[in-house]
């Protein structure tokens, strides 16, 4: 059974469409993530989700039944905001009874469903309190016990982490992964965090101008991204995108780079079949597939690369890792590499690519090919 | 499901109650179409009526429009109005901004200055108008005062000067209104950056010249604000005239509100009255209307700048 | 004021000893002159509350007193002849109060409705409908006075205090809308969007969300109401007459009479009372006035 299913949804403020024939299913217990730049239509599709937009043309399901005309209150959801939105009035225990005292819930349940959440988010010390007396993170957990406390169907994020400063983002984070498994509740959530998304969701759903790019698992959107769009938003650094050709070569079709010296990097058949001989592409690689020649790193695991010489015209060095801004046959690239490997900016030196890895797209369409 | 066993009446109620906030408008809404829609183009039609002592709601033509700007009182009014009004906008902006400053300059008790220079706007202008009434006369007042102190030929009559009276009209007005004008000139002096200042300081400008050309200047959509609200204040003025000078001595003193009142009610020239109205509505709207269409413009342009 | 923050600034702090001592010095030499300009005429006033009649006719106002009674005041309160009855301004002063009381109670209630309603609960057409209401607030009163007259004269409440708090209730209305349209707008949209997952719907959320999010600007809107109902003169004058009248039409109709003999120090007693409650009012909740003015001038 679906816990959520949309259908050929649209959504349209007068004239702007803001959401093109979205198509969407969620399973019972997963944890969908959508992701996309600011104005991608995200929001608005949590909105419609819970009701508080109405939807254009399409469907939205919740649990196979259609609730495109039911109130918020009628669809059983509870929902996180990117504010809080928590009464500024009420304590935090009133905050957190105040939906089951819309439901006419008897005071004993209450009670013993706020205790029972409290004590899983461990804010009981602050169940007196009101809102302006908590700190950043204390609001979130209130914020997620208010949504815990109601038991529904659906778990709706919108942006719940970005008002933390940085370190609480990533503790948080792994609080809500927890909640999630424990709780085993269908959850969305939206963000424009790709690393959020990578590592809570169980499926992403990649957006960009209010249509849905790529619907697929973390692992896939990562390795095999459907487009352009997707390849360049998931990842950070974002992935090179190089000019090139296809040419081919007696073990089978490779790639050219443009404007280098014309070595063909081959391309693993099995999984590009339609390539053309001449045929122009863009050819992408990941900074992190990119190491130093002589380390041999991939070939012992047994997997193709192909040096290619890489100029470093600076380094930025992170502490962990070094990122080099670089060029490949004249055309500007990024690579990831370790601090101890990492060449001085001015030197040219062999990078490996490793071939499994990278991905080729048509230069009109921009899509997978 | 609960929920679809009485589907019939759930969707009338459920429909009935999405209507609520529109509902919960309508006695406001209807009352204000009567009030703002209904009663202007009632008043309207009465000025050009053949209304007089009684309704008579009878087409009668622009005449009482012609009339009216032919009768000296009226003009009178007018003119007093435009120089009342310039005077009163200008002495309040310019006495409260002054005030405004000086609170400024972290005085100490603030709240007390404050207080006192906006407390006239809590009393009625009636009230202002009597009390500046006994001040001024020469009977009860300063020159009596004086005289009494010693100052025999000492004279203060303006009030019952046909060519100065109304410049005691303006001087309550702007005691009255100046206030107004500090504590929002006040309010925007307290939201300009205050590294503004001290980048003027360092660059040498004096505490005048750093207010002049640099402090002020950033605040004149305050400066518009209160401009045209003080231009409705003005335009509306009845009590205060009443209260003081009862538009005296002779007309010296009369202002558009006055007459229409006088019109309406004391000569039985109900069509003559409205008509008058009618040019108080106008008046308004010449500063009311280009004042809307500015902001509006201003809000979009804000809007594109910002994103 | 809570909401001007004091700047951690002081311009006038900076230079030398006796430059900063002598801008203050003129600061508060200016000051001092102007709040004298602005106290002097209600405390001239108010002394001659207590003055006998033939020392103020004789002396003028401004004077030092020789004798001090307080029986004026009683006078003015009860026995005081305005207008043929010789009740003093006590009757007038119940009737502003009796209109202003009820007025400021209906007008602030509605506007608190439809502020909520407006800003809270958009629909198409929801910018036109404030607008109309707005335009309230501009309106001048001379172009409603005749068909008031008539609507009065139509229900029944020709010459009745009911008259007058219905007048002032239609008017105050968009004020007090205004004003609450503009303070609730200030409020999360999120907080109604999570109220209304919650289950609540509209008077729910107006009650446990809104209402207590209001004190504030409930002040405002009473301070307002009250002391704009309480200064009313034009309406007052119009549409009553005699015993019904507002204690500012009573004011205008004993001193601007101008004939028969002047009783100064009662006028001026007569003159206090009506402008007390508002200045106690204006006293009690002075930074909310400030706020008032401002959500009302640079909304």
């Amino acid at each position: 059974m679906s816990s959520l299913l949309i259908r050929n949804l649209r959504k349209s403020y007068g004239a702007v469409e803001v959401l093109k024939n979205i198509n969407l299913e969620a399973e019972s217990g997963e944890f969908v993530a959508l992701v996309g730049p600011s104005g991608c239509g995200k929001s608005t599709l949590l909105s419609i989700i819970a009701g508080l937009e109405s939807v254009t043309s399409g469907e939205v399901l919740i649990e196979d039944r259609v609730v495109n005309d039911e109130a918020p209150k009628d669809r059983d959801i509870a929902m996180v905001f990117q504010s809080y939105a928590l009464y500024p009035t009420m304590t935090v225990r009133q905050n957190m009874t105040f939906g089951m005292e819309c439901r006419n819930i008897d005071k004993a349940t209450q009670d013993k469903t706020v205790q029972r959440v409290a004590a899983l988010l461990q804010i009981e010390p602050l169940l007196g309190r009101k809102p302006a007396q908590l700190s950043g993170g204390q609001r979130q957990r209130v914020a997620m016990g208010r949504a815990l406390v109601r038991d529904p169907k659906l778990f709706l994020f919108d942006e719940p982490l970005s008002n933390l400063d940085a370190k609480l983002r990533v503790e948080m984070r792994s609080e809500i992964k927890k909640l999630h498994q424990s709780v085993g509740r269908t959850t969305v959530y939206v963000t424009h965090d790709q690393i959020e998304a990578m590592t809570l969701a169980t499926r992403i759903a990649v957006m960009h101008q209010g249509v849905l790019q790529q619907y697929d698992t973390p692992k896939a959107i990562y390795e095999t991204p459907a487009n352009m769009f997707v390849a360049g938003f998931m990842g950070s650094p974002n992935m090179n995108f190089l000019s090139a050709k296809i040419a081919s070569t007696a073990d089978g079709l490779g790639v050219v780079v443009n404007g280098g010296d014309g070595t063909v990097l081959p391309v693993p058949a099995d999984r590009y079949q339609s390539l053309e001989n001449g045929q122009d592409v863009v050819f992408g690689v990941r900074p992190e597939h990119f190491s130093p020649a002589h380390e041999q790193r991939a070939e012992r695991k047994g997997r193709t690369t192909v040096s290619v010489p890489v100029t470093v015209d600076m380094d930025e060095p992170t502490g962990s890792e070094t990122i080099l801004m670089s060029r490949i046959a004249g055309q500007d690239a990024i690579l990831v590499c370790e601090p101890d490997e990492a060449p001085t900016p001015g030197e040219t030196m062999d990078f490996a690519i490793d071939m499994s890895k990278i991905s080729l797209f048509d230069t009109k369409s921009e899509l997978r090919l | 499901m609960a929920r679809s066993s009485k589907p019939a009446a759930q969707g009338l109620f459920q429909r009935l109650s999405g209507w609520t906030p529109q509902l919960v408008l309508v006695p406001t809404l209807l009352a204000a179409f009567v009030y703002v829609v209904v009663f202007s183009l009632w008043t309207l039609w009465i000025s050009i009526s053949q209304s007089t002592l009684l309704p008579n709601m009878a087409y009668g033509g622009f005449g009482e429009y012609a009339a009216l700007w032919q009768s000296k009182r009226w003009i009178v009014a007018y003119q007093n109005l435009f120089l009342f009004g310039t005077l009163y906008v200008l002495g309040s902006l310019i006495v409260g901004t002054l005030l405004a400053i000086l609170i400024d300059q972290r005085v100490k008790f603030e709240s007390v200055w404050r207080t006192i220079f906006l407390y006239p706007l809590a009393i009625s202008f009636i009230v202002t108008g009597t009390v500046w009434r006994w001040i001024f006369h020469p009977q009860t007042g300063v020159e009596r005062a004086l005289n009494d102190l010693g100052w025999i030929s000492a004279q203060f009559d303006w009030i019952t000067d046909r060519d100065m009276a109304l410049y005691v009209v303006v001087f309550t007005g702007i005691w009255h209104a100046s206030g107004f004008a500090m504590a929002l000139v006040l309010a925007g002096l307290r939201s300009v950056d205050s590294d503004l200042i001290k980048a003027a300081q360092i660059d040498g400008a004096s505490m005048a010249r750093t207010y002049r050309r640099v402090v002020l200047p950033t605040i004149w959509p305050i400066f518009v604000a209160v401009t045209v609200v003080l231009l409705q204040f003005a335009i509306k003025t009845y009590d205060l005239v009443v209260a003081l000078t009862q538009g005296g001595p002779g007309v010296a003193t009369t202002v558009p509100a006055i007459v229409v009142y006088d019109l309406m009610f004391q000569r039985g020239q109900i069509a003559q009255g409205a008509a008058a109205a009618v040019m108080i509505l106008v008046a308004l709207a010449l500063v009311l209307v280009p004042y809307l269409i500015w902001s509006i413009w201003r809000d979009k342009q804000g809007k594109r700048t910002h994103g | 004021m809570a909401e001007v923050s004091h700047q951690a600034y002081d311009p006038l702090a900076t230079g030398s000893k006796t430059q900063q001592a002598r801008s203050r010095g003129i600061v508060y030499v200016l000051l001092t002159f102007f709040a004298l300009l602005y106290l002097s005429p209600l405390l001239i006033i108010f002394m001659n509350t207590f003055r006998p009649l033939d020392e103020i006719v004789r002396e003028g106002f401004i004077s030092v007193p020789d004798s001090l009674s307080l029986k004026y005041w009683g006078e003015a309160w009860g026995s005081f002849c305005i207008g043929g009855t010789c009740e003093g301004v006590s009757r007038y002063f119940s009737n502003t109060l009796l209109m202003t009381i009820p007025a400021t109670i209906f007008s602030t209630a509605l506007g608190l409705v439809n502020g909520y309603a407006l800003s809270k609960w958009r629909f198409k057409c929801d910018a036109w409908v404030f607008g109309l209401i707005t335009l309230g607030v501009f309106l001048p009163a001379q172009m409603t006075l005749l068909p008031w007259a008539f609507v009065l004269g139509q229900i029944g409440l020709s010459n009745t205090i009911m008259g007058l708090v219905l007048v002032h209730t239609v008017q105050g209305t968009s004020f007090t809308t205004l004003f609450c349209r503009n303070y609730f707008v200030a409020v999360p949209d999120d907080l109604i969007k999570a109220a209304r997952i919650d289950g609540a719907g509209f008077w729910r959320i107006f009650r446990r969300i809104m209402l207590p999010l209001s004190p504030p600007i409930v002040i405002v809107c009473v301070i307002w109401q009250f002391t704009g109902i309480w200064n009313e003169f034009l309406f007052g004058t119009v549409f009553t007459s005699g015993e019904n009248q507002p204690i500012t039409a009573a004011i205008v109709a004993f001193s601007g009479s101008g004939t028969g003999e002047r009783h100064y120090n009662v006028e001026a007693a007569s003159v206090i009372f009506a402008a007390l409650p508002p200045l106690f009012i204006y006293v009690l909740g002075g930074k909310y006035f400030v706020r008032g003015l401002t959500s009302g001038a640079v909304k």
